[in-house]
Formats: structure tokens, sequence, C-alpha cells
């Protein structure tokens, strides 16, 4: 049985935790190790239903760390792997995810935010780890998170998640909330996607992306998270191999913003105010665009589906445009701060917050823009 | 034919205790890295290759002359 | 038996020698006996990885020419759990030390053995955390002075050998560097054994551990080693002594067997 045939039906009813395995299978994933905690569990029961019927791995670990380490290693056999958490999970995860971008390991993780700090509200949504998911790790990197505002855009932006990754090389997180992992939407699964691979020779290495040697082909790979040499050897006395290493493994992500970045935008054209919102507060955000629309204001609204790497460019720009840029999120602000700077005062920079599992109302959004 | 490569020897004397003809003893002078290398007593060797398997670097190797 | 230069060859990347272990450190007799035991049973190199944590038993995969994968500390086992389940073909091995093992990475540790997952784990124990300079560790004898015991080590440590065989592993044994046909033996029959294989290999640290107790030089320290242990037949004798040899040798159903028995099952 391919993963298609198990995936069933083409219309379905679903969770948005469910379409992410659906789309982790389409896009090749068939190995999974995970660890249960709320609301991100159902990933874990999904996969444990659905990798066996199509020969792939499914393990439960011991902990959160042990789920992103043992997917590691199974990606250097070769094998597509994703694990899958929640707040506290993802921060157990954050060393070994930066052992993922040092050694260039190609994989997925999973974070479906829940009310934070520490045990926080385990059913509630948050958008609390919009800058755990960038910098969670220690030392300069990297890396690409995607945010899905629907259950289709959550399987859509798992394939997405596993193609960037292999192609890049680095781990891609999708990082969605306990309301889209936990709400059942209608969704139409493809036959096909496009596949990416990650690069297997020379030819097919992108820009500051070299070739993979899985294990087991008698490459001798070399694969360590000291610092080393492009032959992987260690090298951890001199500061231009470090220099170099870094700044590579940066550049790769960060030059490729246009393949990475993308946003969905409604009544741009003329805005004088612009919604910015991602995950869930998309909707609340769309819909003030809508209203605002209705009494003859001229107020667009963006959808961020690529979080990181951030778009600096695209803001400054838009800042140029616009008079007023309104930010959507369930956090105190956060990619608030990344777009106030990148907007360098050239237009207003206000921020929408709630907390506690509330999504921001629209027409509390319409009170800001008025 | 008892080989040192002074290159990896260390002059930790595993050798020297794991022989059990006491072929070997560590040479009085340092060398050009600071180390004490084994010295061989060929004869007392009965090419046993306890030093070779103790060695913890490779340093000390039991060549067979190429026997008729 | 091969040459021993022409065995070097095969086995060893050697340019990166020599390795970067102190003088009398232990953990060189370990990669010696580990590359004879893969070549006495004629394993395929390029079907093996070899993974390890941090510390300098974990320096050992960087000198096999082979593929390995160096990880984090304290994690070897949950990487190398990934690697195995992903790719039951391939022979995985996992380099650890006494605090990577069963210090930070005590909960893989156990966790790992109860599931039965088939990778052959060495843990060199030299008593302390030897790469950062000596601190105690949960196999520090008592009495030990560390730089994080001066005034002497009062915990009790673990017996890891014993801790493996209470978890359950499919292979214990416990060897010491001053072994070293024994200890290429047991790894040799750990191979053989498809579960999980636990060897302790205790070994001796001069710099970072037994300057500080008392043991002065490489060559006393090799004697430690024989005149400290006893086999373990004998153990009821010299209880003060620590007993060493096989403790565990039992066939348990591999985890990736019976994963793949699993799949045979469900898959239509």
């Amino acid at each position: 049985m391919n993963a298609r045939e198990a995936i069933g039906d083409t219309v379905q009813f679903v969770q948005g935790d469910k379409a992410c395995v659906y789309g982790a299978l389409l896009a090749g994933c068939r190995f999974f190790a995970g660890y249960p905690i709320t609301p991100a569990t159902e990933i874990a029961e999904e996969m444990s239903r659905l990798l066996p019927l199509i020969g792939g791995t499914s393990i439960q670990m011991e902990d959160e760390i042990g789920s992103i380490s043992a997917v590691v290693g199974a990606a250097w056999t070769g094998a597509k792997a994703m694990t899958a958490t929640s707040g506290p999970g993802f921060s157990l995860m954050q060393e070994t995810i930066g052992y993922a971008v040092m050694t260039e390991t190609p994989c997925v993780i999973v974070d479906v935010q829940r009310g934070g700090p520490s045990t926080g509200q385990p059913t509630r949504a948050s958008q609390g780890d919009v800058m755990q998911a960038r910098y969670g790790s220690h030392g300069d990197y990297e890396l690409i998170v995607l945010s899905p505002s629907s259950v289709q855009e959550a399987m859509e932006l798992t394939i997405r998640a596993f193609n960037l990754s292999e192609t890049y090389r680095v781990p891609a997180i999708l990082l969605t909330e306990e309301s889209i992992g936990h709400m059942r939407e209608k969704i139409t699964i493809p036959d096909t996607v496009p596949l990416q691979s990650r690069p297997a020779t020379e030819d097919e290495a992108a820009p500051h992306v070299p070739p993979f040697s899985p294990f087991g082909r008698g490459k001798k790979a070399f694969v360590t998270g000291l610092t080393h040499q492009d032959n992987g050897h260690p090298s951890t006395d001199d500061h231009e191999v470090h220099d170099r290493l870094v700044r590579r493994l940066c550049a790769k992500v960060c030059e490729n913003m246009d393949d990475i970045f993308q946003a969905d935008t409604v009544r741009m054209d003329d805005a004088d105010t612009v919604i910015v919102s991602y995950g869930i507060s998309a909707r609340p955000g769309r819909a003030a665009s809508e209203m605002a629309a209705q009494a003859g204001r001229k107020v667009g609204a963006i959808t961020l589906k690529t979080l990181w790497p951030f778009n600096y460019a695209y803001f400054a720009e838009l800042a140029q445009r616009v008079d007023h840029i309104v930010v959507v999120e369930m956090n105190c602000g956060m990619l608030y701060h990344s777009i106030r700077e990148a907007a360098a005062g050239n237009a207003n920079v206000t921020l929408v917050s709630t907390l506690g599992g509330k999504v921001a109302d629209p027409t509390a959004i319409l009170e800001v823009i008025r | 034919m008892i080989r040192i490569n002074e290159d990896y020897c260390k002059g930790c004397g595993y050798c020297v205790r794991a022989c059990p003809k006491k072929a070997l003893h560590l040479s009085a002078q340092r060398n050009a890295n600071g180390v004490t290398p084994p010295v061989a007593d060929e004869e007392a060797c009965t090419k046993c290759r306890l030093c070779e398997v103790t060695c913890p670097d490779f340093a000390i190797t039991i060549e067979e002359e190429d026997e008729e | 038996m091969k040459q021993a230069s022409e065995l070097y060859e095969t086995y060893l990347r050697t340019d990166m020698l020599p390795t970067i272990l102190c003088s009398g450190c232990g953990a060189g007799v370990v990669l010696n006996a580990t590359i004879r035991a893969i070549d006495s049973l004629k394993m395929d190199l390029d079907n093996m990885v070899f993974v390890s944590g941090i510390g300098c038993s974990s320096r050992l995969g960087a000198y096999i020419n082979a593929d390995s994968l160096h990880t984090t500390h304290g994690r070897a086992i949950a990487y190398a759990t990934g690697v195995k389940a992903a790719n039951p073909d391939l022979e995985v091995v996992v380099f650890t030390g006494d605090g990577d093992c069963v210090g930070i990475g005590g909960n893989h540790f156990i966790h790992g053995i109860r599931r039965n997952i088939g990778i052959n784990v060495i843990a060199i124990n030299n008593y302390n955390y030897g790469m950062t300079g000596g601190q105690t560790s949960p196999s520090t004898p008592q009495g030990s002075v560390t730089t994080t015991t001066q005034y002497g080590a009062f915990e009790h440590p673990f017996d890891i050998a014993q801790l493996a065989k209470t978890a359950g592993a499919a292979y214990v044994a416990r060897w010491t560097t001053s072994h070293p046909l024994q200890l290429q033996k047991a790894i040799r029959k750990g191979f053989s054994n498809k579960g999980f294989c636990f060897i302790e290999v205790l070994s001796p640290c001069p710099t970072s551990y037994w300057g500080r107790n008392k043991v002065r030089n490489p060559e006393e320290m090799y004697q430690w080693y024989k005149d400290h242990t006893i086999p373990i037949g004998r153990a009821e004798e010299y209880p003060e002594k620590i007993p060493i040899g096989e403790l565990v040798n039992v066939e348990k159903r591999e985890w990736t067997e019976q994963w793949a028995s699993l799949v045979r099952k469900v898959s239509p």
C-alpha cells in the first residue's frame, strides 16, 4: 500500500494534527519519533497508525530529546524523518535542533503551540513560541519556520517543510497552534505532490548546500556537531573554518529568501493600512480587512506562511507604501518587533495582542485601525 | 621484527607491562616528541603480539619476516 | 590474523592519528579491540555506523574508516536508535563514557535496553568526566578526589554493568583495558547477539582521575585494573574486587525485528 492509498478519501473532514501527518506521508516521510504531549499527541497517534501500513517506521521514545535525536539518526540513513511536540517538548529539543543545523540534517519538527510559559494552558492555543522557533538553540544559525492558517495549509505546509528541508539540508519547523491542530475542517488531498530530495551529487547541490552522504553506502561520512571542515573532520581552533562554516549555514537560508518566503495578501492595492498576521490569527486579520472594506476603508491583509527567515526587505518596502501596519499575534508581541525593525519608522506599527487561548476579535482589530 | 612508530607512541608503557617475556622496556631518552618509546629485545620476543593488541595508539607492530 | 599495519590501514583513518587521547588513556585499547573484533568476524565496514556522544570515549568514532555520527552529550543511544530503526540492515556501534552513558544519558540508556534496539554499546568507564578535566561522575568510586569532590566523593556510584543487566539487556559484559583479548572476544560476542548489547570497559584516566587518586603512572594503572578485578565466577571469594566477564547473554526479540513482523502483519 502506498502513502496516498493509506490516507484514503480525497475529501475528508479532519483535525489539523492529522492533516500534518497526511502532508508528511505525501512528502515521503517514512520515519516518525515522538512523545505524547497535548496538543500534538494526535500526530504521534496517526503516525503510529499509518506508517506501518506503508512500510515506514514509527517509534515512541522516552522523551522529546530522544525523539528528535532518533529523527536525526534516521535522517542520516537517508530517510525523511519528523517529530511533533508542543512548547515544553520543543524546549527540550532545542539542543538537537542546533545539532541538525550544524550537521545539515534535513528533518521536520511540528510545534503545536499551547499556552506558555511552562505547563501553562495545555489545551489552549498561543503563538508564544515564535521566537523560540527561530532562536531556541544556541549560537548563530538560521532555519525555516512555516505557519499554516487552516487545516488544508497544515497539510500543504508540512509538504513544503519537507521539500525546503531537503533542498537546503536544514531543519524545518511547522509552527501551528492548538486551535488549528485540534480543529476539524474539510480538506482536499492531492494524488501527487512535487517532491524534493536532498542533493546526492555535486551537480544537484544548491549554492552553499553540499551533497548528502547517507550511512551504509560506503561513503565513510564523518558527521559531527563540532566545528568541521568541508570534509567533516573536526577543526575547533581555526577561527576561519568556524567563520566560513557558520556564515555558509546562514547564507544557504537567507540567500534563498525568494524561494522560501511565502505570504498571501488581499486588498493590498492602494491600501493605507495593512493587517499582518499568521496562523489562526490570520482569520480575524482577514475578517477585519473585509469589514473595513465594507466600511469603505482601504485595509489590506497579509497572511504570513513563512515566518523565518524573516523577510526584512518585504516589510521595509511595505512600510514605504502604507501608513499603518497592524500586527495580530497571540503573544505579548514577537514578530511585531521584527516588523517594527524592518519598518524603521516609515510606517506606524501597532500590535493587537491576545493571550489565554483567546484569538483576536476582528472588531478589536478595527478599533486599532480607526 | 618489532617496529615502533614513534609518531604514534605516547610512551605510556602498556606494552612493557603486557609483554609476558619482559622483552620491552621504556627507553631512558625522550625522543623528538618528548616521549620515551619502548625498546625491544628481539630475542626475548616470541611474537605473541600482546603488545600490538594492548597498544592504545597502534604504535607497535610485529612485522613477520617472509618465512618460506 | 592480518598484519597489524594492514589492519590499521583498512580500519582506521590513519591520517587522523595519533589520537587526541592522553598517554596511557585506555580508550585507545577499546578502539584497537573493536577493529580487531570487526576484522575477526569479516564484517563489512561499509555497513557499519559508529555513533558516539560527547567525551573522550566518544572521539573514537572519528578514527574509524567508516560512517560515524558524533552526536550530543548523553544522546548517542537515542540517535543510534533512529539509525537502527530506520535501517535495520546497518550494524550500529555506540562509543560512550560513564558520564555520557549513565550521567546525562541515563534515560536513553535504560529505555534503549528496555526497547531492546539492536545496537552494540561500548561504555568506557574511566571513573570521571575526563574531557572536562576530572569532575566526579555517576561511576566515581567513593572517596575519590575529583575537581568537584575535592574533599572526597561520598555518593554511591552505579555498577553500570549491573544496571544494564537489571534493565534487561540481552548481552552484558564488563572488562578492562588491561584485558584486551577478552574485551575483543566480548565485542565479537556482542555483535553475534542481535539484541541490545552492552560492554562496560574499565579504563584508566591518567590525566584527570588517577593523578589525583594515588596512582602515578600509566604502567601502575595498567596493573591496578588487573589487581582490583576478579572473574565473575570467583567474585564471592573476593567481594572487594570488581567482577569482570560476561554477565548476560540471552536471545531476546529485537525491536526492528518486532517492528518488521508488525508491518508484515498489518500491511494489506
